[in-house]
């Protein structure tokens, strides 16, 4: 077995990943990519219509600021986020969307003089500033205050990888493409490296490395119905969870995204709705002023979803032979603006649909859409329990998104944390405990192990690794979707043991020499099972509804019991349940006490701290009434010392002095 | 005579597809046959994943987001370069052949090595912005501003997905391997256009100013008309040739 030996390892190639290395790099550390594709395809080119920033430079934003991004994230996530890392994330957010800039990214920028919008379904003018001429702009987007989500046309996510990955290439950081992670190496609580096949040639290789991160984005193919790409099947927290000591956190929290469209589950992006367009059903009829009177289509992504499938089941979906939809509609946003800023949609509407949305409606439904949970790891992107095991971006959990992610806000996570957590990777690899310290003898164990698994696959029995791949697929939709309660989810849990115990008898009926497509169906298939049951299992035992994990027959949030992150460990191979373990969040120490989201159910059950906190709050602000609101935040929630140091400075904008 | 369409049967399709695994000594390159019923909204992509899962497991192919813009499942359908996930079986006759890309590397069927010709393309034309000042960038104070629509012209040249239809669809990168293509000569009109890169016409001509690039361009055009993201290519390459001549 070939080994390679780097200082830092990163397994993912997507902005989260390539943004890690690059910063490690910087540092003066060697670092390897490894990617499942060329990087360039990452699931983050998917990312299309923004990315949350608060510049605050156009109209729709003036007088944005980490405060307003803050608290929208904190309400997103129904107040399972933890804070100190929304504080984190929405203080570098600005820095990373300018060094993006400067490296290249042809944000769309401020016009100066009058436009027309469209707002809650009318045509109004708007004069921007000439002050602000030339800047970054931004559109708006669900669940937040500010219109913050800067963009390329709607190919942002696009635009971002291309720069990214270029300046990867500009830094000499080698990605290793095709090629897939197995297993971590790991030894008292240290993890060394991975276990990798060449998904060209078959071939197990090992990478040593100093610090080991997974940025492998989520797992959105455990669903059949998914915006997801096909690459999306979580590998990289699976096998975290695999080791048997590094834990996933919140993995019940799966988002749902309102317009997929109907059936193929390709994503049209919020953009749509954040620009003014609108969701109908079967009569035309605009119903989100109905369920949400504040924020209408620009709730929340799990608040407009579920009202989608109330409104389906109430009878007004549009029918079809494969099942109902409602319709989005853009036509209002003129032709003009459609072809320029929302193209990417057209082209999708136009192959899949044959339909040109400039005059017609878009079918859509809610898909799976988004992984809140991930590795879990603490506010600098380490494993709590494997040192040296670092994540970022969607496979991670820090946790920023809680039970709900605010649309714009995971493109901006990933260069974040590939900010912060590659100056962690280079601290790291700058400590003592960095240095390398492993026996060959550990390396080829892990080796031989994975031969072995191998081995059995391809000697085994009857099953085929499709098949249950489509059973586990149709079972999550089914039965852990945006609607649950105790019977669907008992019935997943033990259909999904049931799956996990028939994925032992896996036979294949090729044995091409290679890689071998249906040996990579079934190996990640045995990981999926873990993952899908952890997010079924986590599910049924969260009594409670919070942000996109809805509970009929546990319909309020219930701060009481379950102001709590769920942790996922697996540290028996063979075991048929993970081992949860919960995690309190203290109220006590949040900047913004729990309260009602703004949209959204206004009721649940409150934890008594919340009352004293908020008072303890209200007694602290009143101690600083005279200081800027840097100073009122930091006498709240510290957060700046977490940060890299050369983060740690204010973010000007158009109006400060300085 | 014209006839009254009637309510179209479901088809069964034949699909032929260019068969060829490198890693096994035995294997020689052949078209096998495989047929597929046809449903409604029916994608090669779809196809392809049914006749794997249901008929021949071995077969290889490369989708990623399958949605037309990541530019992993670029092949030849029935002669003609394009992105697989978003041809609809529906605009095709029963017969379709598909074949790997030509001009990259044979990884096994329908799966080429596009990845690694375009890393090489971008380290041989650092394809990336040039600046002096990013080791000292200040990311606290406002952004440099650029102009609307300047923004908007770069972003109509970076919509490129390196998919590599442009190559397999080039005379020109058919008959010499180390021609950068359109997918190359767009980028680097992509960085000249861009205020933020530093590099000056000689620059970019020393690295494009030969026949492996813009002067190795036929003008066939058959990188514009097959580009899926329907970039304007050949008036790139002819204004960079013509900007090339006089820096050189």
């Amino acid at each position: 077995m070939q080994i390679i030996y780097t200082d830092v390892l990163v397994i993912g190639g997507g902005l989260a990943g390539q943004r890690a290395a690059i910063g490690a790099k910087r540092r003066g550390h060697d670092a390897i990519v490894l990617s499942l594709v060329p990087a360039k395809r990452s699931h983050s080119a998917a990312a299309q219509g923004g990315m949350q920033a608060s510049l605050g430079n156009c109209l729709g934003g003036a007088g944005d600021n980490e405060d307003i991004h803050f608290a929208d994230t904190v309400r997103g996530s129904d107040w399972g986020a933890d804070q100190v890392v929304v504080r984190m994330f929405a203080h570098t957010a600005p820095k990373a969307i300018r060094e993006l800039a400067a490296w290249g990214v042809p944000w769309n920028r401020v016009e100066r003089g009058e436009r027309e919008i469209t707002v809650d379904g009318s045509r109004q003018t708007i004069a921007e500033p000439d002050a602000a001429h030339g800047l970054i702009t931004s559109r708006n987007f669900g669940g937040t205050e500010k219109h913050r989500a800067c963009y390329v046309s709607d190919g942002t996510g696009h635009a971002m990888l291309y720069t990214m990955s270029n300046q990867a290439i500009a830094a000499g950081i080698p990605v290793h493409e095709r090629m897939e992670a197995l297993a971590l190496i790991h030894d008292s609580g240290r993890c060394h490296g991975a276990i990798v096949r060449n998904l060209m040639t078959g071939e197990l290789l090992a990478y040593i490395a100093r610090a080991t991160c997974i940025a492998t984005g989520g797992f959105g193919r455990i669903y059949r119905v998914s915006t997801n790409a096909v690459i999306n099947e979580g590998m990289g927290a699976a096998i975290a969870l695999e080791t048997g000591v590094a834990t996933l956190g919140n993995m019940e929290a799966i988002q749902f995204h309102p317009t997929g469209i109907f059936p193929a589950g390709i994503l049209v992006t919020e953009g749509c709705r954040g620009d003014g367009g609108l969701l109908l059903d079967v009569n035309e009829h605009r119903f989100m002023p109905d369920y949400e009177p504040e924020k209408k289509e620009l709730a929340s992504r799990d608040v407009v979803s579920r009202r989608m499938e109330e409104h389906i089941a109430a009878g007004h979906g549009a029918k079809t032979r494969f099942g109902e939809h409602l319709w989005l509609d853009i036509r209002l946003l003129g032709a003009d603006h459609i072809n320029n800023k929302l193209r990417e949609v057209k082209e999708i509407c136009q192959y899949f649909l044959g339909i040109d949305p400039v005059r017609e409606l878009i079918p859509v439904r809610p898909a799976q859409h988004y992984s809140m949970g991930g590795v879990r790891t603490d506010h600098r992107g380490e494993s709590p329990q494997l040192r040296g095991l670092f994540a970022a971006g969607e496979a991670a959990c820090w946790d920023m998104h809680g039970f709900n992610r605010l649309g714009g806000n995971s493109v901006a996570e990933t260069v974040v944390a590939g900010m912060i957590v590659g100056d962690a990777m280079a601290d790291f690899c700058d400590s003592v405990g960095g240095e390398l310290s492993l026996s060959s003898a550990l390396v080829n164990d892990f080796g031989r192990r994975e031969q072995a698994r191998l081995a059995a696959i391809a000697s085994g029995g009857n099953e085929s690794a499709f098949e249950l791949t489509r059973l586990m697929q149709e079972t999550m939709t089914a039965q852990v979707g945006i609607f649950r309660d105790r019977e669907r989810l008992e019935q997943a849990v033990s259909t999904l043991q049931v799956l996990q115990l028939r994925s032992r008898d896996i036979g294949l009926r090729s044995n091409a020499p290679g890689a071998n497509p249906e040996l990579v169906t079934a190996y990640r298939l045995q990981r999926m099972l873990k993952l899908a049951q952890c997010v079924a299992y986590g599910a049924l035992q969260r009594t409670e509804s919070r942000g996109a994990h809805f509970r009929a027959d546990y319909p309020r949030r219930d701060d009481l019991n379950w102001m709590r992150r769920t942790l996922a460990r697996w540290p028996e191979a063979e075991a048929g349940l993970p081992t949860l373990e919960y995690e309190a969040l203290d109220i006590m120490q949040m900047e913004l006490p729990p309260g009602w989201r703004g949209y959204g159910a206004r009721d649940y059950i409150e934890h008594p701290d919340t009352a004293l906190r908020k008072q303890q709050v209200d007694e602290i602000v009143a101690t600083v009434a005279d200081a800027d609101r840097h100073a009122r935040q930091q006498a709240l929630m510290p957060f700046r010392h977490l940060l890299p140091a050369h983060l740690r400075h204010h973010n000007q904008r158009l109006g400060d002095t300085s | 005579m014209k006839r009254i369409p009637l309510a179209q049967a479901s088809r069964t399709l034949r699909l032929q597809v260019l068969r060829h695994n490198p890693r096994d000594p035995a294997s020689e390159p052949h078209l096998q046959t495989f047929e597929v019923e046809e449903a409604d909204s029916m994608t090669l992509f779809i196809a392809l994943t049914e006749i794997r899962e249901r008929q021949d497991p071995s077969l290889q192919f490369d989708f990623v987001c399958r949605a037309g813009i990541c530019g992993s499942c670029g092949m030849i359908i029935n002669g003609r370069p394009g992105l697989a996930c978003r041809t609809l079986t529906k605009d095709l006759p029963q017969d379709i052949v598909l074949a790997p890309l030509p001009a990259f590397e044979l990884i096994g069927d329908l799966s080429v090595n596009t990845g690694k010709w375009m890393r090489g393309m971008s380290e041989r034309l650092e394809t990336w912005v040039h600046n002096q000042g990013f080791a000292r960038l200040d990311i606290d104070s406002l952004e440099q501003p650029m102009e609307p629509a300047l923004a908007e012209q770069i972003y109509e040249l970076e919509r490129c997905i390196e998919c590599g239809c442009c190559v397999a669809a080039c005379g020109t990168a058919r008959m010499h391997e180390d021609f950068v293509g359109a997918v190359g000569l767009n980028q680097v009109t992509r960085f000249r256009l861009d205020p933020r890169d530093e590099r000056s016409d000689a620059e970019f001509y020393q690295l494009v100013g030969t026949e492996a690039g813009v002067f190795g361009c036929m003008t066939l055009l058959g990188c514009e008309d097959l580009c899926p993201k329907e970039l304007p290519l050949a008036t790139q390459i002819a204004f960079l040739r013509r900007r090339m001549v006089a820096a050189g």
